[in-house]
Formats: C-alpha cells, structure tokens, sequence
C-alpha cells in the first residue's frame, strides 16, 4: 500500500465483496435448487433460500438417477469422471517426464524432430480435429472403453516443456556426481530427478486432473454406453432428455456434484494450484 | 543445454516412444487426414471421393453461414475476453491494496477455474432460464423482455456471461502477480510527486502491467475460440438462427450432424491456421515481453 486512504480501502472492500457474490451467485442458485422438490419450480421464480429436499434429491441422484433420460446413476457417472480424470492426469505426467529425460539429458540423431513433432501437438487441439480423430479411435475399436477416453488426450506439449525447463536448472555437477558414483541413466532418474521434481509433478497433477474431469465434447463422442459416460458430458444428455421440461432440481443436483470434487481440488491445494497454472503458461 | 549427458542411443527412444505414438497416432495422423479430406469430396451415398483441389474452401468463402459463424466467433472472443479481463483487472487491483485479507479474497474468487465450460454453462442457462429464472425476473421489473430462445443478442449475452464468469478466476490470478511485479518504489515516487490513485493507475501501474495484459489477451482469445464448446453446446446449440454458432461448434455440427465431411475438414484446416498464429504470436512476442 502506498498510502493511507481509508475511503479507497473500503471501496476495495465493497469491489471484492460484491465481486465474490457476482461469481458465487450461479453455484448458489444451482445448490438453492438442488434442495427443492419438482413442484418448487412451477410457482414463477426460483427460490432464493435452501429447502428441505436435500438429501433426498441428492440420494436419488447418486443412487438410482433419473430413469427416462437414460443416464446412470451419478455415482457411477463420477467414478467414470474420477477414473478418466487420473488416468489422463497420470499419464501426461508419465509420458511427458520420460520425453524431456530423454531430450534434456541424450543427444541422439532426429532430437530436434522428436521435440518439434511434441510441440506441434500444441496447435492442435481436441476440438479442431475432432471428427479424424473419432474416426481414428473407432477403427481402433476404443469407443466406449477407458482407454479411449483418456489416451488420445494424454500427449502434452505443456507437461513436456514444463519438465524440460525443471530438468534444465538441476546443477549439472549432480549428473557428475551421480555418474561417477556409477549410476546409469535410469538409476540417475529414479534416484535424483523424480525426487527433485516432486513439487513440480504435484502441481501438475493438480491442474490436469481438473483438465480431465473438466472434459466435455471428447466424452461425448466416444461414450455411446451409458456405463462410460461420465458426469461433466452426462448432464447435457440427463438435461436434453427430459422432453422440454428439465427437472431442474435434479439437474442441479447433478452440477453440483459434478463441480465439487475439482472444487474442492483448487481449495484444497490452492498453493499447488496456483503453482501449477503459473508454471505450465511458461 | 546440458554439459554432462548419457551415452546410450537407444534408450532415449524408448523414453520418448510413448509420447511420440500417441502424437502421431491421435495428433499428427488426423490432422493430415482433415488436410487430405478438405481436398476432396464425397458422393451424396459416401461411396465415391474425388480430388476438388481449393472448392471446399472456396465454398466455405462463399457460404453465407459460415461468414455469419466467422464474424459471431469474432463477436464472442472479444467481448468475453473484454468483459473477463475487465472485471478481473478491477478485482485484482482491489486485491492488491489489501494486506491481511488478500488470501481469503483470492480463495474465494479462484475456485470457478475448476468449473466445467459446460458446467458454467448450464448453471447461467438456469439463471436466465425465460420462466423461473432470477435474471429475467429482475429484468422484467425494469422492462426488459428477456428470451434467449428466440432473441439472437440475449442468447449471445448469457453465452458470453457463462465463458467470462469461468475465466475470471485464471486472469485475476495472473493479474495479480503482475501488480505484486511492480516495484512500489516507482508508485510511491509518483505518491510524493501528488499523483491521486486514479493518475497512478493509468500512469504507471497499467503500462507496467502490459505484459500480462497481453499474455492474457492470447490466452483469453484462444481460450473463447476453443475452450467454449461446452458452454455453447450445454446451452444454447450454435441457435437461435447461427447467433452463437462458433467455428468450433460449426465444425462439430457439420461433421457429426450434417456429415459434410469435406466441408467439415476445410473448417478444420482453416481453424489449424488460426491456432498456429495465436501460437507463434504467444511463443514470439509473449517471450519478449512488451515492455517499455
């Protein structure tokens, strides 16, 4: 702070109190709804206040779902969501920290090819390609199954450069030391550089695991079965299904959990949160 | 670059091979199939392709929707970039003048980043809903007849409100660790000199700040051409009559709905374009930083 102005400190104040409830304002209006019963919504507005539905909508929702859309119950929905959402996580992580190991740390011939052809997946996102790329895990025959939907989304251009740019300010005399101690190059990754790169890696983990949770349109495409679909894509489907007239508490319900487990990950390790945005825009 | 290195040849392949199958194989392969397809077209029965050279695209020149979805693309990026990053910059510049409290503030305005597009989309689309939401209600007590069924300019407003509400959170975050950058040395000379909060801002702290700014302004642009498939899908379907049917969503409707897959696969190619300037402008003028 510069000076002491206490009018300015209070308009702060009111900006970043009335900011706060701009972007609650959604999620409390969906959680208001989530707590009421059908007939709640025929009366004109929504209501503003909580009512006594809660845990019936939401025991409803994770055990037996809504039965005319045709979508399964929530908590398999989530277990899908949770299932993709580590299995990309994970694997970006695995691929892309053996790929600049082996940039960083070989000279071998085509390195540089190697390293363009990783960038390059940067420009092409999901979305612009989307219909090759179906018909690619269709004659693969990895529709409705885990491994389409997560793999095609594993290759990161971001998590490779990330590791590239920790990798390259580990001292170079600790590479000596561990060579003369005779560790081989597997021994020397396991030993040093996981460990050092720990921080960086849960980081990571935090912002890709919300990444994949967070899939929309690749979901949409490859789960035909109901038993693969996942929460974030389900919705849609659960909302569209009930000819014209959505039940909204149900729906609701749905977003909510749907939003609460990444929610709950950006809270709970805002730190880590916040570490792994700033570092993978480098 | 790396003084000490490994020797082995092989095994730096090895490492690499995972990566490099699923670039090629989910990445490189169908982007050069979309290229190849843009080039041809198929029957009315899919049985037959043929080489049309450059007629897909000239037809997308010609195609009146497709001008539309162009310039509803170019509508929608600048104003939920405008709108996310305005709010954000007010919201981190009071964050910034706050000692004690700044972490609860930020706690409390970073968690919509780990809301889904889709999700975001879903819950204004509630909000706004024409019978039993609150903004229509509110709206109608000053006299607005909201519907964003039918009105083209209020379907567009709530999709741009659901994708700016998301991004507040990702600017303000970066926002201010831009104002932390900022030595108070040079605000506090300005302090002394008699320059009001107001000059100083617009004298020193946003000029300062232009790095971030326009960090942001790629990251926002690309985020509202490409991340925002959930919101428009979950909400309003590319409706009423294309007003907010964007290049993403188009490419999707047409390959999958329509099936006009060359048209589809020209759409691709010109979207591959436009990612390929957005990040060869990231990679080249974000590195260098506009600084004065």
């Amino acid at each position: 702070m510069i000076e002491n102005r206490p009018g300015l400190n209070l308009l702060a104040h009111l900006t970043l109190i009335f900011g706060v409830c701009v972007v609650a304002l959604p999620v409390w209006v969906a959680f208001v709804a989530s707590t009421h019963g059908a007939t709640d919504f025929m009366s004109g507005t929504i209501p503003m206040w909580p009512g006594p539905h809660l845990v019936e909508n939401y025991s409803q929702m994770l055990g037996a779902g809504v039965s005319t859309s045709g979508t399964p119950p929530v908590a398999t929905m989530m277990m899908n969501s949770l299932i993709m959402a580590l299995c990309i996580a994970i694997g970006k992580i695995a691929i892309s920290i053996l790929s600049a190991f082996a940039i960083v740390y070989f000279r071998f011939p085509f390195r540089g090819l190697a390293f363009w052809c990783i960038f390059i997946t940067l420009m092409l996102p999901v979305e612009v390609r989307i219909v090759p790329t179906f018909q690619v895990v269709a004659d693969l025959g990895l529709l409705n199954s885990y491994a389409g939907l997560s793999i095609p989304l594993i290759a990161s251009a971001t998590a490779t450069f990330l590791f590239r740019q920790v990798f390259l300010t580990i001292p170079d005399e600790l590479t000596e030391a561990a060579r003369i101690d005779g560790a081989g190059p597997m021994k020397f990754f396991r030993d040093i550089l996981l460990p050092l790169s720990r921080t960086n890696i849960a980081a990571l983990f935090v912002i890709l695991f919300i990444y994949g949770w967070n899939q929309y349109l690749w979901p949409l495409l490859v789960t035909t079965s109901s038993d693969y679909y996942t929460i974030v894509a389900g919705i849609k489907r659960m909302s569209d299904a009930v000819d014209g007239l959505p039940q909204w508490h149900l729906v609701m319900a749905t977003a909510m959990l749907a939003m609460i487990p990444p929610v709950a990950v950006v809270i709970g390790m805002q730190r880590l949160f916040v570490k792994g945005l700033v570092e993978t825009e480098k | 670059m790396k003084r000490t290195i490994f020797r082995n040849q092989l095994l730096p392949w090895l490492l690499l091979a995972p990566q490099l199958a699923i670039t090629f194989v989910f990445f490189l392969w169908p982007a050069a199939q979309a290229v190849r397809q843009s080039f041809l077209r198929e029957d009315a029965f899919g049985t037959r392709t043929s080489f049309v050279g450059l007629a897909n695209f000239e037809k997308l020149w010609g195609n009146a929707e497709y001008l539309n979805s162009l310039q509803v693309t170019a509508v929608f990026a600048i104003s939920v970039t405008i709108l996310s990053m305005g709010l954000s910059l007010i919201l981190a510049v009071a964050v910034d003048r706050m000692i004690r409290s700044s972490r609860i503030y930020t706690t409390l305005l970073v968690w919509p980043y780990a809301v889904a597009p889709a999700v975001a989309g879903i819950l204004w689309w509630f909000i706004f809903n024409p019978t039993i939401g609150i903004m229509p209600y509110v709206l109608a007590q000053v006299g607005y007849d909201w519907n964003h069924i039918s009105s083209k300019s209020d379907a567009m407003t709530l999709v741009v409100i659901a994708s700016a509400w998301k991004q507040i959170s990702y600017n303000f975050l970066f926002f201010v660790a831009g104002l932390q950058a900022i030595p108070a040395s040079l605000r506090e000379a300005a302090a002394i000199d008699g320059a009001g909060p107001v000059r100083r801002f617009f004298d020193i702290t946003f000029p300062l700040l232009s790095p971030t700014t326009f960090f942001l302004l790629v990251v926002n642009i690309v985020y509202a051409m490409f991340d925002t498939f959930g919101v428009i899908d979950a909400t309003t379907e590319g409706g009423p009559a294309q007003a907010t049917n964007i290049m993403v969503y188009k490419v999707y409707f047409d390959g999958f709905v329509g099936q006009n897959m060359g048209s589809s696969a020209a759409q691709s190619v010109v979207l591959m374009m436009l990612v390929l300037v957005l990040t060869v402008v990231q990679f080249r003028y974000v590195e260098k930083k506009v600084e004065y």
